[in-house]
C-alpha cells in the first residue's frame, strides 16, 4: 500500500497537480506512513522524472513549472510532520533571490526545487532582494551557498554588487556564490567573481554539490 | 551577387522589412521563427543554420537578434563567423532605449507588449506557454507584474484595443508608450551604413 502512495505522489508531480500531491500527502500521513520515505520515495523521485522529461525535450517550461509547485504543495504537507531523528539529511543551506531591479523568478523557484529534491534546504528570499536581505539570510540561516538570479542585463550588474555586499559584511568566505538567468554567462560569472554560473535547474544542482565538495 | 543578407527575428520581420524599404537597401531578409523564444537555446543554432545557408551567397551578413535568453552563445557564434549583429540585449530596449531603462527604474514589475506581441499574444505567450491548457500558470508566471506598457511601433487602433484586452486578461492597468522604431532603425542605418566587411 505504501509503494502505491509513494507513486502517486510521484505520479502527481508527473503530471504537474498541485491538488493530487496536497491529497496524497494528506493520505500517506492519515495511513501512518514515513513522511521522509515519501518525500524519497515519491515526491523526489516525481520531480527527478520531471527533470529527466526536461533534459531530454520532452518536457517543456508549464510542465517544469507545474511538476514544482505539486512538489512544493507535498513538501508543504510532509515537511511538518518530519520528527526527531526522521529529520531530511541536509547537504547544506542555499540562500536564494532574484536581484535588486528584477521581479522575474520561474527561473530561481526551478532552481530551488531542485535542490530542495537533492537534499539541500533553499531559503528563498524571493524577487527584487537588496543585498542587505542576503547577508541578514546568511547569518539568519547558516547558509554556505547563495543563489542569485537576474534575468535582465540591467539588473544582472546588480549580482556583482551582491557579492561585493557579502565581501563587505566579512561573509566571502563563508559562502559560495552561484549565478544564473538568461543573459548571465560564465564569462560574466568569471568577471564579477562569482563562484559558478549554471544555465539550467539541473546543471545548477550538479554545481550546488560540487561548489561544497559532496561527490555527484 | 546581392550584397547583404539580414538574418532576422521573426519578431522583428515586419519592422526591419519595413525599414529596408524605407531607406531602399535591397538586402534579403530571412527570419527565424519568434518562438524559439520559448526555448532560447536553440537560439544560436537555428542562426548557424542560417549562416550556414547563406555565407556563400552573400557579401555580407547582419543578425537582427537580441541576445534574447542565449546566454552569449549567439555572440559566440557570429564570433565564429565574424557575422555582425545589432547591438541590444532584445526588442524591448532596441525599441524603447532610454524610455525602457526609465520605465523598468519606475517599476520592475512592467510587463512589455510591441506591436508584435499585441498582435500574436494568444500564440506566443498564451499558447506557448501553456496557459491556454493550465489557466493556473497565470498567476505563476505572471504574479509579480505590476502594469503593462504597450510600446507601439505603428499607431494602431486595432492593436490599441488588443492590448487592452490583454491588460485585462493580466489584470494589470496598461500604459501606452509609441516608439515607433526607435534604435531598431537607428541602430540598423548605421550598420548598413558602416564599411562593409568581407566574409571569411
Amino acid at each position: 500500500m505504501s509503494q502505491e502512495i509513494f507513486d502517486k505522489l510521484a505520479q502527481s508531480v508527473i503530471d504537474g497537480e498541485p491538488d493530487d500531491a496536497t491529497k496524497w500527502a494528506t493520505e500517506a500521513l492519515a495511513q501512518g506512513l514515513d513522511p521522509l520515505e515519501c518525500i524519497n520515495k515519491g515526491l523526489t523521485k516525481g520531480i527527478e522524472v520531471v527533470g529527466d522529461l526536461f533534459a531530454n525535450g520532452d518536457y517543456f517550461l508549464p510542465e517544469l513549472v507545474l511538476g514544482g509547485e505539486a512538489m512544493k504543495a507535498g513538501l508543504a504537507v510532509l515537511e511538518p510532520a518530519l520528527v526527531g531523528s526522521k529529520q531530511r539529511k541536509i547537504l547544506g543551506t542555499v540562500i536564494m533571490g532574484t536581484v535588486k531591479g528584477d521581479i522575474h523568478e520561474i527561473g530561481k523557484m526551478l532552481v530551488g526545487i531542485m535542490l530542495t529534491a537533492n537534499g539541500f534546504k533553499v531559503v528563498d528570499l524571493g524577487v527584487n532582494c537588496k543585498a542587505d536581505q542576503f547577508v541578514g539570510a546568511i547569518k539568519e540561516h547558516d547558509a554556505v551557498l547563495v543563489g542569485a538570479s537576474a534575468l535582465l542585463t540591467t539588473t544582472m550588474g546588480y549580482q556583482k554588487d551582491l557579492i561585493a555586499g557579502i565581501a563587505e559584511a566579512g561573509l566571502r568566505n563563508k559562502v559560495k556564490i552561484m549565478v544564473g538567468g538568461a543573459p548571465v554567462t560564465q564569462e560574466w560569472a568569471d568577471s564579477i567573481g562569482a563562484d559558478g554560473y549554471a544555465e539550467d535547474a539541473v546543471s545548477a544542482v550538479v554545481l550546488a554539490k560540487t561548489l561544497i565538495g559532496v561527490p555527484e | 551577387m546581392t550584397p547583404t543578407a539580414l538574418i532576422i527575428c521573426g519578431a522583428l520581420a515586419r519592422e526591419v522589412i519595413a525599414i529596408n524599404q524605407k531607406y531602399g537597401w535591397g538586402a534579403d531578409v530571412f527570419g527565424v521563427p519568434a518562438s524559439v523564444h520559448s526555448h532560447p537555446q536553440k537560439i544560436a543554432p537555428l542562426v548557424e543554420k542560417r549562416i550556414l545557408e547563406l555565407r556563400e551567397r552573400y557579401a555580407r551578413l547582419i543578425v537582427i537578434f537580441g541576445d534574447c535568453g542565449s546566454s552569449g552563445k549567439l555572440d559566440a557564434v557570429l564570433e565564429r563567423y565574424d557575422v555582425e549583429r545589432i547591438a541590444g540585449p532584445h526588442c524591448y530596449e532596441m525599441y524603447g532605449g532610454k524610455t525602457f531603462e526609465a520605465l523598468m527604474e519606475e517599476e520592475p514589475g512592467t510587463y512589455f507588449l510591441t506591436d508584435f506581441l499585441a498582435q500574436g499574444f494568444e500564440g506566443t505567450v498564451i499558447k506557448s506557454m501553456g496557459l491556454d491548457k493550465r489557466p493556473v500558470l497565470k498567476e505563476i508566471y505572471f504574479r509579480n507584474y505590476k502594469r503593462l506598457v504597450y510600446m507601439s511601433q505603428r499607431e494602431d487602433e486595432t492593436l490599441k484595443a488588443r492590448a487592452q484586452k490583454i491588460a485585462d486578461y493580466l489584470d494589470l492597468p496598461l500604459e501606452f508608450r509609441h516608439t515607433g522604431y526607435g534604435l531598431l532603425e537607428e541602430r540598423l542605418a548605421a550598420l548598413m551604413n558602416a564599411a562593409v566587411p568581407q566574409l571569411p
